[in-house]
């Protein structure tokens, strides 16, 4: 995965709480490899269901104005694919679901908290319509339909998406410590193996 | 002398091989259980070239797709099924597929087979992975790029997480279970109100709960945010692993039982948060809405969004009109055309007893489906006559799986059709597209199969013992 530093791009509202990864990606897609894409399936039954939804209206849309607890639910990084295979790169709102977060980050998408007020503000300027939108996570600050604003980013989570680092290239050079951990922990604790 | 420690600080310490300048730790993971749906976590270790670190800790089973129902499964699901059988094969994993007798839903066998014990940490591609935290264990879900993480090298990054316990006082009234006490602190604290926090359930009430009421109260923990619920082991914890085919056994039993002596929190540990509830302010809930945190007493009302203001307003009218309810319209009585008793919420030994316990001689005016957790559970309600009562009742005895909770093997609710549901989520298009799911108690599901609407459990127990 390649790091990034700005986006510039056009940002739209959906002005919902709770937008969970069961609406963000119906189960039924799941079975799917990732090769095939999984753009389509982004808010599958919703965009079918409202020709005007803002994604189908605008489905050039890099950046997303949400509200409370984004992504919440399944741990299923599929909702990240969807995302990510959509096009979107940065999901601003107050709170997100903590698994899907996680997920987020592992595959360079961006998941910015702000305050509810700071979105409210955003949900208010954009409103039915895309604008312009630029994301730089070395300072932390986005312009959204010329609002600027700073949001909360975990810091570790930063160095992650800008250096775009792989977690099992890093853990493979502490290779030796786990091998002495499980062989300490074991001999320690044997009960902790399963009984065969 | 050490300070006063808590639960969760006692397991993140045993298991900390080290921790980054950042304050990132890397944890050792004794346990990691893959489905299905971990499909994509192999496809990235075959990429890369690697194999499992660790197959002797690691365990597959079949259940999010796993087909309950007679006749043919469609081939998408077959594919899904079979590549974990291959991926389990050529990695050297222990398997739990269709035939083996050990096979349900992960987190009902892996308490089951002695797999899930007190101390250790638990991972699996599933959120609901917080249910094995009732034994005492950091148990959590995670995705895809970290269940691959877990398989190439039996570790995990973590943050650590602030510490919450919750308090829950006094005793649960009659028919009022672990899923109306889990419900009615998610309504009352919200569906994120717990996120980036470890929950320590603690109290009278707790330690009145059964191992399937410690499971269900610690499963829905993500469902308030939590990524993780833990319940102190003690003598019910024990006395339900002795045994288990994978327990410890012997010498290893003695030596585990010294050290989960240890595993409780320090009279003087200091947590985050505390949260104090009284189990006497819980009666038989049921959601209205389409999230978790859209809960109230079967007594109550469905609210009026009048009431309301802004964003809390809207999602309010949006959940309305996707559930088709009128505000202000009583909860008991609201028809359903359909139930589902199952999951790893609820779909255990003792789920399934109350259930019968309420259907007992009576007849489901709706159908509905029950699908055992597990299929040792199948066997036993079989054996102990539940799945009599129920076929009996006029509902379908189905075989085991997440079913009809998810609907990936098929088993959906259909379109603007309305399910009582002993599941987890009440997400919209969760049991199937536009299905209009109430999330509730087995006992309560049972009652709105008798009454073909939500209604109050208890009187229909009065006199049942």
């Amino acid at each position: 995965m390649s790091g990034w530093t700005t986006i510039a791009g056009r940002a739209v509202a959906l002005p919902q709480a709770n937008v969970d990864t069961d609406q963000l990606i119906p189960a039924r897609f799941m079975s799917a490899p990732r090769s095939a894409g999984y753009g389509a399936f982004l808010l599958h039954d919703a965009r079918q269901d409202q020709a005007d939804h803002i994604l189908n209206r605008f489905d050039g849309a890099d950046v997303l104005i949400t509200r409370r607890n984004f992504g919440s639910g399944s741990s299923r990084e599929a909702a990240v694919y969807a995302l990510v295979d959509f096009g979107i790169r940065a999901v601003f709102a107050p709170s997100f679901g903590d698994i899907f977060q996680g997920n987020a980050v592992n595959n360079g998408l961006l998941p910015a908290r702000l305050t509810g007020d700071q979105i409210e503000m955003l949900i208010a300027s954009l409103g039915a319509n895309d604008a312009e939108a630029t994301v730089d996570l070395a300072t932390g600050s986005a312009t959204i339909a010329g609002q600027t604003v700073s949001f909360d980013l975990d810091p570790v989570w930063q160095q992650k998406l800008v250096n775009g680092w792989d977690d099992i290239d890093l853990t493979a050079q502490h290779r030796d410590q786990i091998k002495a951990f499980r062989a300490a922990r074991f001999a320690a604790h044997p009960w902790a193996l399963p009984a065969s | 002398m050490t300070a006063s420690q808590t639960l969760f600080a006692k397991l993140w310490a045993a298991h900390e091989i080290m921790q980054r300048d950042d304050g990132t730790s890397l944890l050792w993971v004794d346990r990691h259980l893959v489905h299905e749906g971990s499909h994509h976590a192999f496809a990235k270790l075959a990429e890369r070239g690697l194999r499992v670190a660790c197959p002797d800790i690691t365990f597959g089973v079949v259940d999010h797709y796993a087909p309950t129902r007679a006749g043919d499964v469609s081939p998408d699901i077959r594919r899904m099924i079979e590549t974990l059988g291959d991926n389990a094969r050529a990695q050297g994993i222990h398997l739990f597929d269709l035939t083996d007798p050990g096979q349900g839903i992960v987190h009902v066998i892996g308490p089951e087979q002695g797999l899930t014990l007190p101390g250790l940490v638990i991972n699996c591609g599933d959120s609901h992975t917080s249910t094995h935290g009732a034994f005492g264990a950091l148990a959590f879900g995670v995705g895809a790029t970290e269940v691959a993480h877990i398989l190439a090298t039996q570790t995990i990054w973590q943050r650590r997480p602030k510490t919450m316990r919750m308090t829950v006082d006094g005793v649960l009234g009659p028919a009022v279970t672990a899923k109306d006490l889990a419900l009615h602190w998610i309504a009352l604290l919200g569906a994120d109100s717990a996120r980036g926090y470890a929950i320590e359930y603690a109290g009278r009430a707790i330690k009145a709960l059964s191992m399937e009421g410690r499971l269900t109260l610690c499963n829905l923990s993500i469902e308030g945010g939590a990524r993780l619920g833990l319940v102190a082991p003690d003598q019910v914890t024990f006395d339900y692993i002795a045994g288990r085919p994978f327990a410890p056994k012997g010498a290893a039993w003695d030596a585990a039982l010294v050290d989960w002596a240890q595993l409780k929190s320090d009279k003087d540990a200091a947590f985050d948060r505390e949260v104090r509830i009284d189990a006497a302010d819980i009666a038989p809930t049921v959601t209205w809405g389409t999230s978790p945190e859209d809960a109230l007493p079967i007594t109550g009302c469905v609210p009026n969004p009048a009431d309301m203001t802004g964003a809390k307003r809207e999602q309010a009218l949006a959940a309305l009109d996707y559930m088709a309810l009128d505000a202000g319209e009583p909860l008991d009585g609201i028809a359903v055309d359909q139930v589902f008793i199952g999951s790893c919420t609820n779909g255990r030994i003792e789920d399934l007893r109350l259930a019968a316990k309420v259907l007992k001689g009576r007849k489901a005016r709706v159908p509905g489906l029950v699908s055992p957790g597990s299929k040792a559970v199948k066997q036993q309600a079989e054996a102990e006559g539940l799945a009599r009562i129920f076929t009996e009742a006029g509902l379908e005895w189905a075989a085991s799986g997440c079913s009809m909770c998810v609907g990936m093997n098929g088993d959906r609710v259909e379109a603007g059709k309305r399910c009582a549901s002993s599941t987890n989520r009440n997400f919209r298009g969760r049991q199937g597209r536009g299905a209009r799911t109430h999330l509730m108690s087995p006992a309560m599901v049972a009652a709105a199969a008798v009454a073909g609407h939500l209604t109050d459990v208890r009187p229909l127990l009065e006199g049942r013992t």
